[in-house]
């Protein structure tokens, strides 16, 4: 998460290579800096960091007792939190600029508006509910909020991350314990999985297309152990309570779709404020496009531990700044509520089933040979689908209670993540990172670009050339031309 | 998911009501707090991480119900088992500082070649 100065260049240059030409070097330097100026601040709040020699390692956290100790620190300095409480849509100033935020109270069964001069999302990405541990909150709301508003989305392509789990605890998604396993099938054969000592990417998700596959820990020396069992504590804590002894045993184990969260895509910043399109609008965490850190690769857990520490305190200084730019009437500007789909409706017909929508969209954005294994021909279907589903939504939201509210407006922000999503793989025609198109496997050295996203009824992508010189003449938007795609 | 609510340990602070992230919960008048909406349990751990009398009881298992026994659990001695793993709750000291993280570099890699 944060490496010691004297790794700052081996760590920055390797994980421009990770990023395939698309990544940032400055955007690198400045994350690592950053997040390595930021953890003695963590540490001056209560963070106790493990020592070595005396000093502080500042290089990883646990994540409860991190959050727990963020939450403390801002009670303590005087913000207010307001906890279940979920943001659903922007409020917009009659300039277009931002002017506060809309959701509901699940436990007071109402409505709030929070009026303000700058705004930043910094409300998680998207994965499909697949309870990836702690994703279930994590449902795309923050990106249907921000294109709603104006604002646009980039790389949305880079949304098809999975990771591994066991098959029975399919929610605590962590890796690093699995770099000892040995992988079975079924009758007990060695899968192998490894290339040149290597762990192969491709090997998992093509072996669960074939059958089942059985995890056992059995490489872990006694050293090993000693230290993923307090690295990774989380990953042991559901073996211990299923009585499972995980070096022992073979475990079957899945692929859980962690969508956004640990892939790039999100809303596209334009400035190193982490500011948006929309004046006032800022993006923060997983919310916003991690292209620049990690280009349409995972960064993985500690990368984006980084992203998030750097990127919030960018994204607040700018939102600080913006609304003092504003002055004493920010708060007197008339404002009107933007959200659309899942909210509000012009056709008071029958009301959508959200829960037949999120199984609608998760039918897509769920299955390795659909998400993982890209092809034109799939996309299209998807997309075919998914526009069903978007019209769906369009029709009236259920919104009997609280929970009805939050539920319609989820279904609807992920069913316009997954659009937004396949709609950028198909037109990015090539296999780049961790966007696998079975019909164009190479990586083209001449698609050296983002692409930007957006759109609601009528999705449009833009090529943004990572810089001049690489900048090819082929046309730069393409928006979609029919209802089905 | 979320399988227990213990009577026999509960003490109705309402601390899980509060911090699931998911709303699982709802409070009881001077009663322990109902599992109202346990499809909705994403089986994050976190109300057993700040349940302070150990009364609650995850099960590992995501996607399928399965049944607990209340007294087993007890007596096997899992109840909190999160929380002792942090080192969260009243005389204990939290644990980050046993994160051993920075040293995962350092390890042998069984297949490195």
């Amino acid at each position: 998460m944060a490496p010691s100065p004297e790794n700052w260049n081996k760590v920055s240059s390797e994980r421009y290579r990770l990023g395939k030409n698309l990544a940032n070097s400055r955007w690198i330097e400045r994350v690592i800096e950053k997040t390595w100026l930021s953890l003695p601040l963590v540490e001056n709040w209560g963070y106790r960091f493990p020592k070595e020699n005396g000093e502080s390692v500042r290089q990883s956290y646990y994540g409860p007792e991190y959050m727990r100790v963020l939450r403390k620190n801002l009670l303590r300095v005087g913000v207010q939190i307001l906890d279940q409480s979920p943001a659903l849509e922007l409020l917009l100033a009659n300039d277009g600029s931002v002017a506060g935020a809309r959701g509901v109270q699940r436990q007071n069964h109402r409505t709030y508006v929070v009026r303000a001069s700058a705004v930043v999302l910094a409300n998680g990405g998207c994965a499909f509910l697949s309870k990836a541990l702690g994703c279930n909150t994590n449902t795309g709301d923050g990106l249907l909020m921000a294109v709603e508003a104006g604002a646009e989305l980039s790389s949305m392509e880079a949304s098809n991350h999975y990771a591994i789990s066991t098959a029975f605890n399919a929610t605590v998604t962590r890796g690093v314990p699995f770099g000892w396993a040995s992988y079975t099938d079924e009758a007990g054969n060695d899968l192998g999985g490894y290339i040149n000592g290597r762990r192969d990417p491709s090997f998992l998700p093509n072996a669960l297309l074939k059958g089942a596959v059985y995890a056992r820990l059995d490489r872990a020396t006694p050293e090993v152990k000693a230290v993923i069992e307090k690295s990774h504590f989380i990953a042991f804590l559901p073996y211990k309570k299923a009585g499972i002894d995980p070096y022992a045993e073979r475990v079957p184990v899945t692929l859980i779709l962690e969508g956004t969260v640990r892939g790039t895509g999100g809303i596209r910043i334009i400035n190193d404020s982490c500011g948006t399109k929309v004046p006032g609008l800022y993006a923060a965490g997983d919310a916003a496009s991690r292209e620049f850190l990690s280009g349409l690769a995972s960064g993985g857990g500690g990368p984006n531990a980084a992203w998030a520490i750097s990127t919030g305190q960018w994204a607040g200084e700018g939102a600080a700044i913006f609304a003092k730019s504003l002055g004493a009437y920010a708060h007197e500007r008339p404002m009107h509520p933007v959200g659309q789909a899942g909210l509000r409706s012009q056709f008071p017909t029958s009301k959508f089933d959200n829960e037949a929508i999120v199984r609608g969209v998760q039918a897509e954005m769920f299955p390795l040979e659909k998400n993982y294994l890209r092809s034109e021909q799939k996309l299209l279907d998807s997309l075919a689908k998914l526009e069903t589903l978007w019209q769906q939504v369009q029709i009236n939201p259920k919104q009997d209670t609280v929970r009805d509210v939050e539920f319609s407006r989820r279904a609807a922000s992920m069913t316009a993540v997954a659009r937004w999503a396949y709609f950028s793989a198909l037109h990015r025609k090539e296999t780049r990172s961790e966007h696998i198109r079975v019909d164009y496997p190479e990586t083209d050295p001449n698609q050296v670009y983002y692409q930007a996203t957006g759109g609601l009824d009528k999705l449009w992508v833009r090529r943004d050339w990572v810089s001049e010189t690489t900048r090819a003449t082929s046309p730069e938007l393409t928006t979609q031309t029919t209802a089905s795609v | 998911m979320i399988e227990l609510v213990s009577h026999k340990l509960c003490i109705n602070c309402n601390l899980c009501v509060q911090v699931c992230p998911t709303n699982v919960f709802d409070s009881v008048p001077n009663q322990p707090p109902v599992i109202a909406r346990k499809e909705d349990c994403q089986t994050c751990f976190m109300c057993e991480a700040y349940c302070p009398a150990d009364a609650l009881f995850v099960a590992p298992e995501s996607h399928t119900e399965i049944a607990v026994n209340e007294d087993d659990l007890i007596e096997s001695g899992i109840m909190g088992e999160y929380r002792r793993i942090l080192g969260w709750g009243y005389g204990r000291k939290n644990n980050s500082e046993l994160d051993t993280a920075h040293k995962l570099r350092q390890l042998p890699r069984p297949y490195q070649s």
